[in-house]
């Protein structure tokens, strides 16, 4: 099923709000276990790691349908630099929800971890060991999440401004569709 | 195309504008408050590593804590009789399995007199077969001083050195173990305990207890302990007045052969304690002998194998499982902040102190 005019397609809508459920939660989860020498911080990594590897999965998966569906076009008379945000910022986070995990990732493997994502589930290194490699890339784990919680807030106002202020459907397109005999937009 | 834009009208605007200020402003403060940053009085890895540096000055590149270390490297043999407890691969009988370790003496100075303190230390890295690996780091002594980490950061603190005296205030130590009598077990310890001459001829005890988990998924709580072959006193590296003198101990007895320990695993029985590490168990609980440490070679931490690794006690292969312990979620949390900050010296990134491999004491 492709994208009508006005709404992205159903997967893309299951694709955007689970991650968004996922991404968010990690991005707490993150910042939430480095903060604590309690038991939290066992059982925080311990959710941490898996959750992250299946957000790189659902994230190429998701990039797949992207390609093969492109995304409604945005409102014909929005200004071009809000245009510009809008896409500058869904390739940003595009970009982040593959990069974060991978560093995840490439950083264990670096600093000599086993990448363990339950008792005896095991990833493969995909870094050799190397501590100036490990250094760079989990503080660039921790300064890609700020900016990934930035990219989220702007990108979640910017939505509701669309739905709130100009209501010019652009919220509408990420929502599930109304259930309204009066709206074709579904019937493809 | 999307629909035609109906913006809202003005009243509209006011209250829709607020709800966006809201839904922007309601996740930032909570991010800020679980990450720490509105919550000051939450002890945080950070902190505990901070307060290393200020009672000993920061070593750019060493470890927060056991700064002055050796690598040692040999390997672990199973004799299967831990099997029956824990599937862990390192415990399947006729089973070796490679170490990667490290000796060191507790404290953040590197350049510490090896008779400054009565502790010494062991790390272990095993790497399993199946590519698990099994992380430990043992002390010297029976029991710990404190339970918890909060216990761990107060006595950090009561003895952070006086500026006017650049030694600790012995008030507040005094003051500190009138506060902690759970203490007692280890002063009692200590004071009786004299530096030893080596680093072979000590037991080194997990202190910590964790669970083994065997086929059928059940937990027998455990502490384990590496007690050693080498029994004799001395040894003639022992120079007077070599501040340096464990390492040179070590090279030379490697030197004549392999270094031996026994690992016993003791299981606890139901109702002994896993939460508190100033408590031993009782004498007569079960131990079993569970292989042999054989340690080969020793090599300098500044370019040993040992240097980067993070002996964090939380990196457990199946079969072997962290116990409630605070102490354990602690160390894991407190060496891997410890960890960054020594492997970003290393890499020199910005920010961090600079490199002072032969700096002042
Ligand atoms: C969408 C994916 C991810 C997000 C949003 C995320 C987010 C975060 C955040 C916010 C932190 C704290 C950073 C700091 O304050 O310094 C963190 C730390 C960490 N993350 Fe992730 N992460 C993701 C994926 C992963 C993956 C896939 C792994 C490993 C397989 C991983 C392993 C870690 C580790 C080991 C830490 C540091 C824990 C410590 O030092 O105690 N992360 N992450
Ligand atoms: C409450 C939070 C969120 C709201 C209200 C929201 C809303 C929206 C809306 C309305 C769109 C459609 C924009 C358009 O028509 O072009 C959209 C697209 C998008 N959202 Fe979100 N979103 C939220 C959270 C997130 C999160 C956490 C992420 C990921 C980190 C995310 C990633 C994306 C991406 C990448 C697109 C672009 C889709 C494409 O063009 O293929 N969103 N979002
Ligand atoms: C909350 C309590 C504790 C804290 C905050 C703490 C802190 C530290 C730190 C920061 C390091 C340096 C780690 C690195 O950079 O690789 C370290 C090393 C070490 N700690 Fe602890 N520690 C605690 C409890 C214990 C206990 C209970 C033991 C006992 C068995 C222990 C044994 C060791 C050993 C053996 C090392 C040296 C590891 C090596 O040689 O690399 N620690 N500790």
């Amino acid at each position: 099923m492709n994208a009508t005019p006005d709404r992205f397609t159903p997967a893309a809508r299951a694709l955007h709000w689970l991650m968004a459920v996922m991404i968010v939660a990690m991005l707490f989860i993150g910042v939430g276990m480095v903060a604590t020498v309690s038991a939290r911080h066992e059982w925080l990594l311990a959710i941490h790691k898996p959750l992250g590897i299946a957000i790189l999965l659902l994230a190429v998966v998701r990039l797949a349908v992207r390609l093969r569906h492109p995304p409604p076009p945005l409102p014909a008379d929005l200004p071009v630099l809000q245009k510009l945000a809008a896409l500058a910022s869904h390739w940003l986070l595009y970009f982040l929800m593959l990069a974060m995990p991978l560093i995840g990732w490439a950083m264990l493997s670096a600093g000599g971890y086993p990448v363990m994502l339950g008792e005896s589930l095991r990833l493969p290194p995909i870094f050799p060991t190397s501590p100036v490699a490990f250094a760079v890339l989990r503080h660039l784990h921790g300064t890609f999440a700020m900016l990934l919680f930035l990219t989220f807030l702007a990108h979640m106002a910017a939505a509701l401004y669309h739905g709130l202020i100009r209501r010019d459907g652009v919220l509408a397109s990420m929502l599930p569709a109304p259930p309204t005999p009066a709206d074709d937009s579904d019937q493809a | 195309m999307h629909d035609p834009a109906t913006p809202a009208q003005p009243g509209h605007r006011t209250s829709a504008w607020t709800l966006i200020a809201a839904a922007v402003a309601v996740p930032a403060i909570a991010f800020a408050y679980v990450g720490g940053w509105l919550a000051p009085h939450r002890l945080t890895p950070a902190k505990v590593i901070d307060q290393f540096q200020h009672n000993a000055g920061t070593f750019a590149g060493y470890r927060r804590n056991h700064a002055k270390g050796v690598c040692v490297t040999g390997h672990f043999d199973s004799n299967g009789q831990a099997q029956a407890y824990s599937i862990a691969q390192v415990f399947a009988p006729g089973q070796r399995t490679p170490v990667v370790g490290r000796f060191a003496i507790p404290g953040s100075n590197p350049y510490a007199p090896d008779s400054s303190v009565p502790i010494r230390s062991m790390a272990l890295r095993f790497a399993l077969a199946n590519g698990q690996q099994w992380r430990t780091g043992m002390n010297s002594m029976p029991v710990f001083p404190v339970a918890t980490p909060q216990a761990f950061y107060a006595q950090l603190q009561a003895q952070q050195p006086d500026p006017a005296t650049g030694k600790p205030d012995p008030a507040k130590i005094a003051a500190f173990f009138a506060a902690h009598p759970e203490t007692a077990a280890f002063r009692a310890w200590a004071k009786t305990a004299r530096p030893s001459a080596s680093f072979a001829t000590e037991s080194y005890w997990s202190l910590n207890a964790f669970a083994f988990v065997d086929a059928a998924g059940r937990r027998q709580p455990v502490r384990w302990r590496m007690v050693p072959e080498a029994n004799d006193a001395g040894s003639a590296a022992n120079a007077p007045g070599d501040a340096n003198y464990l390492a040179a101990d070590l090279t030379e007895r490697l030197a004549r052969g392999p270094q031996r320990w026994q690992l016993q695993v003791t299981l606890a029985n139901p109702g002994d304690p896993t939460n508190d590490a100033t408590k031993t168990w009782p004498d007569d609980r079960r131990t079993i002998d569970a292989g042999t440490l054989v340690l080969e070679r020793s090599e300098s931490q500044a370019s040993g194998p040992c240097r980067d690794i993070n002996y964090d006690p939380l990196v457990l292969p199946a079969g072997i499982e962290a116990s409630d312990d605070p102490l354990l979620p602690a160390r894991s949390a407190a060496y891997a902040d410890s960890y960054l900050r020594r492997t970003s010296e290393e890499a020199h990134l910005p920010g961090t102190a600079a490199p002072m491999r032969e700096a002042s004491r």
